[in-house]
């Protein structure tokens, strides 16, 4: 089953974990079969929020919610269940200075 | 014959209804198909026993027959998804070889139960739902039981009960009994729940009631299975903790449903048997080394009921016993109960400075057992109009009846 394992980091932590870290970590997954995917994000002043409504495209500068935590980036990760699942996001590297939101995927239905 | 096979029935749906479950949910991997197809046993039970007699293994028919007729329900759903059985996932788990003797197999079931109690108190579910679900699930009560004796609206209580499965299922939370790196913290957690409801039960913090019996009865028997299951050393110093606890629960009450401080207790009243179980599980932790705040607080507790009166308690051996607790687990509320301690072994001017310690750094300010502590150390220090404005405090603070009685009761022995 996938989990997506979304990273929250304060603005002032971006940068607290060493980029060679975080890589070494998602080798390390991807060597294990249980990455999907993972990539780290640009700071929250680069983000645009898009909306449709009645068919008309609106475009705002920011994200969707005003929190102390921002999204950081994200793993896509395959574990059998949320045991495991945590395991692994309890290994992100930046789970010890911001948090990790576990997610299960959803298939879509037909 | 056949009101005698009911009452067999019922014996045995209170008896082994539980773990039928238990095993159900791990064969048929979902916890509203098992309670269903427990039901369904149950019902199939009552119609087919008196006719055909009581089986010799009755737990082992009862889990066969609700796989059973859990796979029937699914033969029909599935003529309509027109899903192949032998391809289908969920079908092949409700389908697979399982030998009909390993349902019966007391291993196997004991596993299950420890299984269910591990994913009712799995910590990615809110606390609140942990404990509904363990009733539930692990204990049997039903949804309106349990919203009674929490006091909240039976919807909300389904409501934090239906989610809480669904999180189950959609998260892939495991049925299954944590690996030895996990296990510490994931006992932490099922205790955590037990702990709760026993104290939900023994101080029901609102209510005309100060203890509320079902609660607490349930919490022992929880206990006792844990340890029956898992005999890990902090598990009987919570069992052990929890029976000196209830041992007093007659002593702790008068008639009219006062309170009765534990220094004014009858010790008659106690049950010997229930201090001198609880006793020996500390000793057995206590003696593995590896025990941690349960095995502390249960040693306090044992210290406490050993005593002839109360004059006679080891205070000192109490006090240290809190210092090795706030090592391991400090948190203000047991500085409280140490400076309680404190005031016993040096008198209430040395309780007194420790209580005002902790609210001079903010903490336990709306916490009414703090302030009548307070109270009662300025009332045996003789300090009248202090004592009176803490325990007026304190009553403000309360919200159960009888605690509000024994404060107005303590504020008009001091005099206006």
């Amino acid at each position: 089953m996938k989990y997506a394992c979304l990273v929250y980091l304060e603005p002032g932590k971006l940068h607290a974990v060493p980029d060679a870290e975080c890589a070494a970590s998602g080798d390390n997954l991807r060597q294990r079969g249980q990455l999907v995917a993972a990539e780290a994000l640009q700071p929250i002043d680069t983000a645009t929020t898009v909306r449709v409504r009645n068919g008309k495209v609106s475009v705002t500068d920011g994200p969707f919610a005003e929190t102390k935590e921002h999204l950081a980036g994200f793993y896509l990760i395959e574990a059998t269940d949320l045991n495991e699942a945590i395991q692994i996001a309890s290994r992100i590297p930046p789970a010890r200075e911001g948090s990790v939101e576990v997610r299960p995927v959803r298939a879509l239905q037909p | 014959m056949s009101d005698h096979v009911q009452e067999t029935v019922s014996q045995i749906y209170t008896a082994e209804s539980r773990r039928v479950l238990a095993t159900l949910i791990r064969l048929l991997g979902d916890f509203d198909t098992a309670e269903e197809a427990m039901h369904d046993a149950f019902r199939a039970a009552l119609e087919q026993w008196p006719r055909d007699g009581v089986p010799a293994n009755p737990r082992a028919w009862l889990v066969s027959a609700g796989r059973f007729k859990a796979i029937d329900v699914k033969r029909r759903l599935s003529r309509f998804d027109s899903l192949d059985e032998g391809e289908d996932g969920d079908g092949r788990k409700i389908l697979g070889t399982v030998d009909p003797e390993a349902w019966a197999d007391k291993e196997t079931v004991e596993d299950d139960r420890l299984r269910l109690i591990f994913t009712c108190c799995h910590p990615a579910l809110a606390p609140d739902a942990q404990v509904a679900l363990t009733l539930r699930e692990v204990c049997g009560l039903t949804t309106e039981e349990i919203a009674r004796t929490f006091l909240t609206p039976a919807p909300t209580m389904a409501q934090r009960i239906v989610r809480a499965k669904a999180k189950i299922r959609d998260a892939r939370i495991p049925y299954k009994v944590p690996e030895a790196a996990e296990l510490p913290d994931r006992l932490d957690a099922v205790l955590r729940v037990i702990y709760l409801v026993f104290n939900e039960g023994y101080t029901a913090s609102s209510g005309a009631a100060v203890t509320r019996h079902d609660l607490s009865s349930e919490a022992i028997r929880l206990g006792r299975l844990l340890v029956d299951l898992l005999p890990e050393p902090e598990a009987m110093g919570l069992l052990g903790l929890m029976l000196i606890h209830e041992s007093r629960r007659t002593a702790r009450t008068s008639a009219s449903g006062d309170l009765i401080l534990f220094e004014d207790q009858d010790r008659s009243l106690w049950n010997r048997a229930f201090v001198s179980e609880g006793t020996r599980l500390v000793e057995r932790s206590l003696a593995s080394r590896r025990f941690g705040p349960y095995t502390i607080q249960g040693a306090i507790a044992a210290v406490h009921a050993d005593g002839r009166d109360a004059g006679a308690t080891d205070w000192n051996e109490i006090v240290g016993l809190y210092d090795a607790l706030l090592r391991l687990n400090p948190s203000p509320v047991i500085e409280l109960n140490r400076a309680v301690a404190v005031a016993m072994r040096d008198g209430p001017a040395a309780g007194l400075a420790i209580v005002e310690t902790i609210l001079d750094r903010g903490e336990l300010r709306e916490y009414r057992l703090a302030h009548a502590a307070r109270a009662d150390f300025f009332r045996r220090l003789g300090k009248t109009t202090d004592a009176r404005d803490a325990y007026r405090r304190a009553l403000a603070l309360t919200k159960q009846e009888p605690e509000r009685r024994f404060l107005e009761h303590r504020i008009a022995e001091l005099g206006s």
